[in-house]
């Protein structure tokens, strides 16, 4: 690790002080993510700006809307009634992700903004477009089982990991920025760019930009709803595909409404604009829910290794929301 | 089976062989003590507590941290190492390279003298070659890891790449028949297997393909040297102490007696913890340092400088008659290895004992490449090769309409196939017959599919576990006795969680008719009476002989120092016994004198004797062999190929279990990193750099709480009447097996042959 | 800075990239804390921060300031074991010994985050006011801790001996 300078703030006007005090800052959250890149020095921040103090509150209003603090623990969120009880599929996703440990360390803004896993962006000895813009990938023809099949491009195909995310973005939850040109909202589903020919730029926060908290809107439906993740052990281990689903199904089998969000499979949390817009309205069989995810895969291109990925993806698409309408894949 | 049957079974068996009587009784009176028993491991309440001190964890003053760089080409020179700003950085104390480094000779190899512990003959940063890519290039030492670490991204390196073998096709068309395989031929044919193959009428011929596998034992690599004049002491992580010891000691220029290696604590071994350059160059650095030196390779680190299991790529053709008995068994292949190990992977070795067939042909190859010395792990070349003969074997039982247990049965030879020599002991059909009644063998269904919940579609699979009884030559044990009436057994031997040191407790207390809690097993250290490594599950066979001998020798000391008052007056040592903490004399059981009384009379505070022990003639006469059935059920789902094992089974064949809850351990233990070798563990070779890609615990997964289920296992107990105790090592046989019986029952599940290991999901879509 | 290392305040002066395992191995002589990745992958370096399981490797000392630390060493006497810890002798709860600390802080924590009725991956129903210590429950939530020698089982009896009194209870009667 290079040697940084450490603060830490409670509030987020003084975060975004701090870290505006320091070129290369970084704020840090649990450290789950930052650390580890920082001792690959992958990550070479000169000051770290702790936010782990920022709030931890998770405030169920009546509306059916919750506001989540972003220095809220992994742990405290999926395990928080209101989730539990309306947004369930959060709760799982979350609870599929990494460790008991790691969950209680581990901070919205943090899991949020955690980077890729691809095995020649660990390595500082391979080519990487992300961390090296122009030096080329190693991944394209390399081992790329966990990369993506939706939304790379021949510069990257590296895939974001988080599972939390993908809950996150099948809920269309908003993040409350704050920077040092004020505060504004976005859609978590519009903060990670794809890497076109610019890999390294992965979302479009501005310099030192802050998650301050995460909006999830009302969604009454999402009381039925799940996760679902395929990896390569039972526990503790990447998505190599998974699913956030929920499914609001009418009294005559038409299916109202529905979210769909998939892991494992893009450079950002995938959320499957197509097969919601094709199901909508659609009888909620495993027919329909199987022509949706085609149409969701139908730009899916597969690398030497995770060709795979297109047909497990869409079955743990027709799986899942068959499961959710009641019936049995 | 009852204590005393045993010991009557054990008596019997004896008085039938040409091995010492006392290899398979103890004390006399007191049959085998605790022998057997589940006894709970005698370092367990310090491991329990956080308080067993392991080899990275020694408290030094004046300590210094090191930090390791590995080449990133696979092949070629060191071109520029600039050193400046990692010198300058803060804390620094020394880079070493090539160019300081200490000069030291090459180190002796593995098998090339009797005490070679090195597992590559290369030099060890003696100059700017890189052989292989993850090769340490530079170490820096500073005043704490955190300086080292950050120091080390300072280094400005460049290489000038030559071409480089990295690729494991194009390395077999330059492979090579080795002149040995470890001390067996390389090829063995009886008859003309491949014409018998062609005229059988049942037959299969099929290509199998392993993957490279990384120990990963949980404690990192590590050790701490610090120099006294030219007396090096090594704390190290090692199931080689002597060994270790001597290999240094050729390197640096030194005696053996000069370099002390202190090692109780091994977090882990499997084969991993023997001798690399991360304890050279630490020993080297400290030398250049002046001061004591820590080095703990990073979790990468072990990737990069400490091999793994290797690749290999099998052949397994079987013809058979209309009966099921083989007409030719061939078992062929290829192995990646390099120019400077000695490490072939046997796979073909299962194929040499384990079923009766009128011609056979093994042969293996090696196909050197430009990687980091590949080495033994946990089952060398069995794990691997059951995998490959036993997935074989259950594709004929198909072909032949056979229950695959019932084709086994058929198969069982009479005499070791191919050495012909008579088996030492070998209840292999029994182990099938009462696992498959435990297990429910009889609920499989033959036809594969046949069983589901919801998505998840049931299987069941067997495979034959097997690994041979080795002993290693020389080590030599030292008891002493004191007034008191306990027992100090020394022999620089190994405990890596293996439960060495209870067992060895057991069986001193056993044969000196002692208390258990009156014994103490003392190993780990190349102070004491020099040992054998920790590995091919042998050091049970080779401690317990060596202590075996220096209890005859305690024996005759004890009664000439008991002198004409004793009871015991004018008996030799083949008259008495121990027993009740002392000796009696075996014709006139009232003839008795203890221990306490022997010293006390003669007014000294102990005795001690030392005595060698004698060579392994027992395996020059027979085949000597461990065997087992792993019995497995998956489910696999349906619709994600995800495969979950749900029940396991092992039924083995291992002669006397000495204690019943270390040896369960290590049979589940076995068993557990065998469902890592057939669901999940692959080392990613990147065969455009030779550099192995997820060196992580993240990304190389082995399994978690999660994987593995509740495991079963029994045994048959029957003791070997050849082996020491009538026992044999359980450490490897574990694994063994396991690929097949996991890929078997996939197949029942689904009706896929995976023959490829891991058995990932995407195999299965 | 001061932390609450086993309920004694210590102070320490170090690196600022020193990470609270560093800091109790090599500053504090702490070893029974173990390091087994440095990746925050293994989970042997699990200690408790007040009487919460994290992985003590990949968080930075600084940020645990004034916090209230307690590792394997803090567990017990010598002489006079955690029940849990006679769990592991007594179920062969390990081989080597070396993911043992951190295998017995997670089950302490993980008992505490089950009775508080925090769910898991595999708990079927999230809206459950409590659940159950079921085998499914206690291997996932323990799957954090890797154990390379394969001591899953025994660590899994242990476990369920001692948070688990009822169903100890039946298997004895
Ligand atoms: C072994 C292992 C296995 C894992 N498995 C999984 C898994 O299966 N699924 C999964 O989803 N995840 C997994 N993870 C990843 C884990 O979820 C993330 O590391 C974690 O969520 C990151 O949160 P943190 O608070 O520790 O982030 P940090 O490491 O502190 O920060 C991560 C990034 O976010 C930035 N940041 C933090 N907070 C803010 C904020 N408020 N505003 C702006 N920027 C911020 C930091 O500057 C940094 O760039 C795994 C991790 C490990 C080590
Ligand atoms: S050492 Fe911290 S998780 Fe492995
Ligand atoms: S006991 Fe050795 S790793 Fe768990």
């Amino acid at each position: 690790m290079t040697p940084f300078t450490y603060a830490r703030a409670q509030d987020a006007q003084t975060a975004i002080q701090l870290a505006g005090a320091a070129p290369a800052a970084r704020y840090l959250g649990g450290g789950t993510n930052l650390v580890d890149l920082m001792r690959e020095t992958i990550e070479t921040p000169d000051a770290l700006v702790d936010v782990t103090g920022l709030s931890q509150a998770i405030e169920a209003r009546d509306d059916g809307s919750i506001l989540i603090g972003a220095a809220v623990k992994n742990t405290a969120l999926a395990a928080h009634r209101a989730v539990r009880q309306h947004f369930p599929l959060l709760s799982r996703a979350i609870l599929a992700g990494a460790s008991g440990q790691i969950r209680n360390m581990a901070t919205v803004g943090g899991n949020i903004l955690q980077r890729t896993r691809c095995l020649y962006f660990y390595d500082d000895a391979a080519r990487c477009n992300k961390r090296s813009p122009g030096a080329g990938c190693d991944a394209r023809e390399g081992f790329n089982r966990m990369n993506a099949i939706l939304g790379a491009s021949d510069a990257c195909s590296a895939t974001h990991p988080s599972d939390m995310c993908v809950a996150l973005a099948a809920l269309d939850a908003t993040l409350h920025l704050a920077g040092a040109e004020g505060t504004r909202r976005i859609k978590l589903v519009e903060l990670h760019r794809l890497p076109d020919d610019q890999p390294d730029i992965e979302t479009i926060l501005r310099p030192h930009e802050l998650i301050t908290a995460v909006e999830l809107p009302a969604l009454p439906f999402a009381a039925r709803s799940t996760y679902r993740k395929v990896r390569d052990r039972a526990s503790y281990a990447f998505a190599l595909v998974s699913a956030a689903a929920a499914l609001d199904v009418a009294a005559d089998g038409t299916i109202r409404d529905v979210r769909l969000a998939l892991g494992g499979v893009a450079p950002k949390p995938w959320r499957a604009f197509k097969a919601e817009a094709m199901l909508r309205g659609a009888p909620a069989t495993a027919a329909a829910f199987r022509t949706a995810a085609e149409a969701e895969l139908a730009e899916a291109v597969g690398l030497s290794g995770n060709s795979f990925k297109i047909e497990l993806a869409k079955r743990v698409i027709t799986a899942t929301l068959t499961e959710l309408a009641g019936g049995v894949a | 089976m009852s204590g005393q049957m045993e010991a009557r079974q054990s008596a019997m068996l004896a008085s039938m062989s040409d091995v010492p009587e006392r290899w398979l009784t103890t004390s006399a009176r007191d049959k085998h003590g605790t022998l057997g028993a589940p006894v709970t491991r005698m370092d367990g309440a310090l491991k329990v507590g956080g308080r067993a001190r392991f080899a990275a964890e020694v408290p030094l003053d004046g300590l210094t941290y090191a930090a390791v760089a590995f080449s990133t080409i696979a092949k070629g020179r060191i071109a520029a190492l600039d050193t400046t700003a990692a010198e300058s950085a803060p804390g620094v104390v020394l880079v070493m390279d090539y160019r300081n480094a200490p000069r030291l000779k090459l180190p002796p190899v593995m098998f090339s003298a009797p005490k070679a512990g090195a597992q590559s003959s290369l030099p060890v940063m003696q100059d700017e070659q890189i052989h292989w890519n993850g090769q340490p290039v530079a170490v820096v030492l500073a005043e704490t890891q955190e300086q080292a670490d950050h120091a080390v991204s300072l280094l400005r390196i460049s290489y000038e790449a030559a071409p480089a073998v990295i690729s494991f096709g194009a390395a077999q068309q330059n492979a090579r028949t080795p002149e040995k395989i470890l001390r067996e031929p390389t090829s063995v044919a009886i008859g003309d297997a491949e014409a018998a193959l062609a005229g059988a009428a049942f037959k299969i011929d099929l290509n199998y393909r392993t993957p490279r596998h990384n120990h990963n034992a949980i404690e990192l690599h590590a050790a701490t040297a610090v120099w006294q004049g030219d007396r090096l002491t090594l704390h190290d992580a090692s199931q080689m102490v002597n060994m270790t010891s001597w290999t240094i000691a050729e390197m640096f220029g030194l005696k053996e007696a000069q370099v002390h290696v202190h090692s109780p604590y091994v977090g882990g071994g499997f084969g991993g913890k023997c001798l690399w350059t991360h304890q050279i160059l630490t020993a080297a650095a400290a030398r250049l340092a002046g001061r004591p030196v820590r080095l703990t390779l990073s979790r990468e680190g072990v990737f990069r400088a400490v091999g793994g299991r290797t690749t290999t790529e099998q052949r397994v053709a079987l013809g058979a008659k209309a009966d099921g008995t083989l007409a030719a068994l061939i078992h062929t292949g290829v192995a990646a290895m390099t120019t400077h190990n000695n490490c072939p992977e046997q796979f073909t070795f299962p194929a040499r004992h384990l079923y009766a067939a009128d011609t056979i042909k093994v042969t293996q190859q090696v196909a050197d490449m430009n990687m980091i010395a590949n080495t033994f792990m946990r089952g060398p070349g069995e794990s691997v090769g059951t995998f490959a003969l036993e997935c074989a074997l259950d594709e004929l039982a198909e072909a032949l309409q056979l229950d695959p247990i019932e084709l086994r049965r058929r198969l069982e030879p009479e005499k070791d196939p191919t050495s012909g020599k008579a088996f030492s002991a070998r209840h292999l059909v029994e182990a099938y017959q009462r696992g498959a009644a435990r297990f429910g063998w009889e609920k499989r269904s033959a036809k594969p599919g046949a069983r589901r919940e919801g998505e998840w579609l049931l299987g069941m699979g067997v495979a034959t576990a097997t690994y041979p009884y080795y002993r290693q030559p020389g080590g030599a044990a030292r008891i002493r006795l004191t007034a008191d009436g306990r027992a100090f057994v020394q022999m620089a031997s190994h405990e890596m969680g293996m439960g060495t040191a209870t067992v060895q407790a057991q069986h001193a207390a056993a044969r000196l008719g002692l208390p258990l809690d009156h014994v103490v097993f003392e190993y780990g250290d190349t102070d004491l009476p020099p040992g054998t490594l920790a590995g091919g599950s042998s050091q049970t066979a080779s401690i317990s002989v060596a202590i075996i001998a220096a209890t005859q020798a305690l024996t005759e000391e004890l009664l000439r120092l008991a002198g004409n008052e004793s009871p015991l007056a004018g008996l030799s040592a083949d008259e008495v016994e121990t027993s009740d903490g002392g000796l009696r004399a075996i014709a006139e059981p009232d003839r008795f004198e203890s221990y306490a009384s022997i010293l006390g009379r003669a007014k000294r505070d102990d005795i001690s004797a030392m005595a060698e022990a004698p060579p392994p003639s027992e395996v020059q006469t027979y085949s000597m062999h461990s065997y087992g059935v792993q019995f497995c059920e998956v489910k696999v789902n349906e619709v994600t190929g995800e495969v979950r094992v749900s029940r396991f089974l092992g039924s083995f064949d291992c002669g006397r279990i000495l204690n019943a809850k270390t040896a369960t351990s290590q049979f589940k233990g076995g068993i557990i990193m065998g469902l890592g070798l057939a669901l999940m563990e692959d080392a990613l070779f990147d065969e455009r750099s030779g550099r192995i890609m997820n060196p992580s615990l993240a990304e190389y997964h082995v399994p978690v709480h999660m994987d593995v289920p509740e495991i079963e296992v029994m045994w048959t107990g029957i003791p070997d009447p050849k082996a020491p105790l009538g026992a044999h090592g359980i450490g490897e046989i574990g694994i063994t097996g396991v690929g097949a019986a996991v890929a078997n029952a996939v197949y029942n599940a689904t009706g896929r042959r995976i023959r490829e290991l891991p058995i990932t999901l995407d195999k299965l879509l | 800075m001061r932390f609450i290392v086993n309920g004694q305040h210590v102070e320490a002066v170090f690196d600022l990239r020193t990470s609270l395992l560093d800091l109790l191995r090599d500053h504090l002589g702490l070893s029974g804390s173990k390091k087994g990745c440095n990746q925050g992958a293994c989970g042997a370096c699990t200690v408790l921060v007040d009487g919460e399981r994290i992985n003590a490797c990949l968080a930075l000392a600084v940020q645990y300031q004034d916090r209230a630390i307690n590792t394997v060493e803090g567990l017990s006497e010598p002489g006079a074991l955690h029940p849990l810890q006679s769990a592991f002798l007594e179920h062969d709860g390990f081989q080597c010994g070396y993911c043992t600390p951190g295998q017995l802080c997670s089950a302490i924590a993980m008992a505490a985050e089950l009775s508080r009725g925090v769910p898991s991956a595999v708990t079927v129903d999230l809206a459950a006011e409590t659940i159950a210590l079921s085998h499914d429950e206690l291997r996932e939530r323990m799957s954090g801790n890797l154990c390379r020698c394969g001591a899953y089982n025994g660590i899994v009896e242990a476990i369920t001996e001692t948070f688990s009194p009822q169903k100890s209870a039946q298997e004895a009667a």
